[in-house]
């Protein structure tokens, strides 16, 4: 096929020459264009900016008023409170994550390599737990640690303790496993979406050329899979620490320390919306700083470009996206 | 071959122990992923009214109470509401969302394509209180619409969340949709609308009802955005939650085993689509 | 010329910076099959696209049946398109995708139930029509393609390299496949491809094009025998071409040194002698001189191998200055070791002095 025989560009099929006529479709592309492009304004770029003003509004006597002041900003960085409360997030977040990712790598591995049969409906099966029941996952964690729960009831009759233990639930520890538990899946997902596109022909290369299991996986598989886990490691991290509902579960008094709890609490008994936009303006800054970087390290691993024509969007969501097409 | 290969069997490798060390770690965190879920629905045959250990084998009157509380139906009622309008406007917008993505040059492409994916990226709580600052700024009521919807806030919030799954599905499946199909159905005297829906419309369709099936599951189960929107009548997920508040009866587990027996049968069919599709 | 059915006039397509077809002019007569011949980028797809109407020339005209169609979509154009890999629609039957073009047109029904019956018997796929486009091999999905396209009647049918994704056997049965149907029923078919070999056996004429440009059009006797560039020389079969310093010696030929020998040829009538210049001589036309032969044109060349091919035997040798030459070897006869010096020749009307 000639270099000038690609279908049409969007740009093209639209930029008519100027010595012809445009084309009759050219006002209703403009009308079909704005619609999404009004509701995505309306309802989500207009919101954000909302949440942006609301951090600078001043709350007089309990009551909202729109008088602008860096108060809040002044108060949230000035009070030891916030600050710890964002980076003990960022600590829970940050071990889900690793704990997420030691989890998730081998089954992803086990999925894209050594299962034959029935591949797709195991990963299927794995990832359902996605998109289904989020409240029932961290619920499950409650029937389990719990001080009458299963856990306490095992070890009670295999003996091992003869008094429940109250410590497992109502904790960080249980926040933090019911977040595993929860975001094992999400991780796992771009990992295998990258293992899978792996070509067979490059492990067989790599072994032909010498190099044992150990080395193929250490010199070809992994590095390949690193974008993968970049965007894997990355949901993990954004959304645990944003996730208020397993804490108020499963937290008991360290719920309060988690940095989403904060924002529902000021937003809800605390009515203190101002401060509260202001800690949400806070979490926003630190996702889009991290995502931002997340897609630069996977563009540069990637070759810098989209190489895969099926994922556009943002790398770290992009590779994310395209498994669930795999 | 003249020496079989049952004359002698193949050497075991001494690494095949990685082998094993991988199967047997990826069976546990399978395990981990799905025993919790085993031991809720589990729970939701328990014969006794707390749940705690340990299990008492088998009834089915939960289901029955969960049948006769008004609060849940309801609630059932509102979120299945919910979910079809969220799958109405995520689809008649995320539709041509995505083909202006595939298709179309216009200045602040590349912000419009963040924007519309921020929500599956950003924690719910983020997308959530942004938009209950926006429409208590425009004085839209939460419950607003009610009992028709179950709050305009509510729906649109959804709508509009849910809008960048129906983007990024049916985006993703037009970049591999071959426009040459498009040529060949204009080459066949159809115009641009008739191959619209003779061509484009139909080979991508699996992508759409796949993003639909999505959208409504997701929207089923979603709770940061619907917690800050919501505004008399709950949510399946959020009565739930009362329910949690309360102490737990097994009802809880009855609830929360239909819901997930829903949603697997939702996303059987999605990955039913997806297979349809690729051949 | 019978009645020209097809006429582009002046027609240019630019990609940004990049000239895909420039100032083109081509006249196309009523039931020829015309093929457009071309390396990647000449700009052959881009001109079948221009005549389809999926591109639009910056300038210039395209006119069918004397009245000009350059600004009309595709499908208020009276011609069909057999498309590189089909494009046929996944989601249809065979019988659907071939009776598609009947539908939009709003053809009655039961005629439409009846020409698609009779495409499909006429590419022998009548078997097939319930299947859909998945189920059936390249070569059963080509043909599906082309019932699709020919069900229309339509005065002109395109082909964008359809043959490209088969086999050989299968390419040469389609390739004769094609040239009784353009025959047979009297419509024009305009042919791209890059395989010049297919275009030699297929078309009543082939268009060479070059940047863009049409560097030759001719019959495919003529384009072989009388190359008017290098470049043509080239691309149409095999040739032995030789850097020369020529100088004219009359109206058709020239003389010219090569490798330090004097050798005579036949001018092209595009060569001038301004420009650089080459012998261009095809290897079947080289024979080994005996003691009758007496003509200029003989060169001593060493064998470096012998290659057989089936149907012939390729000769490769050398030159005293290095350069290469391969020739035909007589079949039945020994061929000679590599190492062998040998005295070859050609008939003067046999090497051609061609500019660039």
């Amino acid at each position: 096929m000639s270099a000038t025989s690609r279908p049409a560009a969007p740009g093209e099929s639209l930029a008519e020459p100027p010595s012809r006529p445009a084309r009759p479709g050219r006002l209703r592309t403009i009308l079909f264009a704005s619609l999404p492009i009004g509701w995505v304004s309306l309802l989500l770029l207009l919101p954000y900016l909302f949440l942006f003003a609301h951090s600078f509004f001043r709350l007089k006597g309990g009551q909202l008023t729109h008088e602008l002041t860096l108060d809040n900003y002044a108060r949230l960085f000035g009070t030891a409170l916030y600050p710890n409360t964002i980076l003990f997030s960022a600590g829970i977040a940050g071990r889900v994550t690793l704990a997420s990712l030691l989890l998730a790598y081998p089954l992803a591995y086990l999925l894209a390599f050594k299962v034959k049969r029935h591949k797709n409906l195991l990963y299927m099966a794995v990832i359902i737990p996605l998109w289904v029941s989020y409240l029932v996952r961290a619920y499950a964690w409650k029937i389990i640690l719990g001080q009458e729960g299963i856990l306490n009831g095992l070890l009670q009759a295999v003996g091992i303790i003869d008094q429940p233990l109250t410590v497992l639930l109502y904790s960080k520890w249980a926040v933090t496993i019911a977040l595993i538990h929860i975001y094992t899946p999400f991780t796992l997902m771009p990992i295998y979406a990258v293992l899978e596109a792996i070509p067979p022909a490059l492990k067989e290369a790599s072994q032909d050329l010498y190099a044992t299991r150990w080395k193929t996986f250490r010199h070809v598989v992994f590095p390949l899979s690193l974008p993968g886990v970049v965007a894997g490691c990355t949901f993990a991290f954004v959304l645990s620490m944003g996730d208020f509902i397993a804490p108020s579960l499963l937290g008991g008094n360290d719920s309060a320390l988690m940095v989403s709890n904060l924002v529902v609490s000021l937003f809800g008994v605390a009515f203190n919306w101002p401060l509260g936009a202001a800690v949400s303006v806070v979490m926003l800054a630190m996702t889009i700083t991290l995502l931002t970087i997340a897609r630069r390290i996977e563009d540069r691993m990637t070759g810098g470009g989209k190489a895969d024509g099926r994922t556009g969007g943002p790398p770290a969501a992009g590779v994310g996206r395209g498994a669930l097409h795999a | 071959m003249t020496s079989g290969p049952s004359a002698r069997p193949p050497a075991r490798r001494p690494a095949d122990r990685w082998g094993q060390t991988l199967w047997a770690t990826g069976i546990a965190v399978f395990l981990f992923v799905y025993l919790p879920l085993g031991v809720v629905i589990l729970y939701a045959f328990h014969d006794a009214n707390i749940v705690a250990w340990p299990f008492h084998p088998f009834t089915f009157r939960w289901f029955t109470t969960l049948a006769g509380d008004r609060g849940m139906l309801a609630a059932a009622g509102a979120s299945l509401k919910l979910a079809l309008l969220a799958v109405l406007l995520a689809l008649g917008l995320g539709v041509p969302g995505a083909f202006i993505l595939d298709r179309l040059d216009f200045p602040g492409k590349a912000a419009f394509e963040r924007l519309v994916l921020l929500p599956l990226i950003l924690p719910g709580v983020i997308t959530g209180v942004a938009l209950l600052t926006f429409f208590s700024f425009i004085g839209l009521s939460l419950s607003s619409g009610f009992p028709v919807v179950p709050g305009w806030p509510v729906v649109l919030g959804h709508g509009a969340a849910l809008t960048s799954v129906v983007v990024t599905q049916v985006f993703a499946r037009l970049r591999r949709f071959e426009r040459v199909l498009e040529e060949a159905s204009q080459d066949l005297y159809a115009n641009e609308w008739q191959t619209f829906w003779n061509v484009t419309l139909p080979v991508i369709r699996p992508a759409v009802l796949g993003s639909a099936l999505l959208v409504f599951t997701l929207s089923l189960d979603e709770i940061a955005v619907t917690f800050f929107l919501i505004g008399r009548q709950n949510t399946i997920p959020l009565q739930i939650w009362g329910l949690l508040r309360r102490g737990i009866t097994p009802e809880v587990n009855a609830a929360a085993t239909v819901t997930f027996a829903l949603s697997v049968v939702v996303i059987v069919i999605w990955a039913r689509l997806l297979r349809e599709e690729t051949g | 010329m019978p009645d020209p059915i097809l006429q582009l006039a002046g027609v240019t397509k630019r990609f940004g910076d990049f000239v895909a077809v420039d100032d083109l002019s081509l006249t196309v007569a009523a039931g020829e099959f015309i093929t457009l011949l071309g390396a990647s980028g000449s700009g052959k797809t881009t001109t079948l696209r221009m005549i389809a109407g999926f591109e639009h020339p910056e300038s210039g005209d395209i006119l069918m049946d004397g009245r000009p169609i350059t600004g009309l979509p595709p499908y208020r154009r009276d011609l069909n398109t057999v498309f590189q890999q089909y494009a046929l629609f996944p989601h249809m039957r065979v019988r659907d995708n071939v009776g598609y073009g009947l539908r939009m047109r709003n053809t009655p029904h039961a005629e439409a139930a009846q020409r698609v019956a009779a495409a499909l018997e006429m590419v022998q796929l009548t078997h097939l029509a319930d299947r859909t486009p998945r189920q059936l091999s390249g070569g059963q999905q080509q043909r599906v393609a082309l019932a699709r396209a020919l069900v229309n009647r339509p005065r002109v049918l395109l082909l964008d390299e359809p043959l490209g994704a088969l086999d050989l056997k299968l390419r040469k049965e389609m390739q004769l496949e094609l040239k009784h149907l353009n025959r047979q029923l009297g419509i024009t078919f305009l042919y791209v491809t890059h395989d010049q070999e297919e275009a030699l056996t297929m078309s009543d004429r082939i268009a060479l094009m070059r940047q863009g440009r049409i560097e030759q059009l001719d019959s495919p006797h003529a384009m072989y025998e009388r190359p008017v560039s290098r470049y043509v020389a080239d691309f149409i079969g095999e040739t032995n071409l030789f850097e020369a310093i020529a100088r004219r010696l009359g109206d058709s030929a020239a003389r010219l040194t090569v490798a330090g020998k004097e050798l005579d040829a036949t001018v092209s009538p595009s060569w001038s002698e301004a420009g650089p210049s080459w012998l261009a001589v095809r290897p079947e036309y080289i024979r080994v001189a005996d003691g009758a032969d007496s003509g200029p044109n003989r060169l001593e060349v060493t064998v470096t191998e012998a290659v057989f091919t089936g149907q012939v035997t390729r000769l490769y040798t050398r030159l005293p200055d290095g350069s290469s030459l391969v020739m035909h070897w007589p079949p039945g006869e020994t061929v000679p070791a590599a190492g062998a010096r040998l005295n070859v020749t050609w008939p003067v009307e046999r090497g051609l002095c061609v500019g660039d």
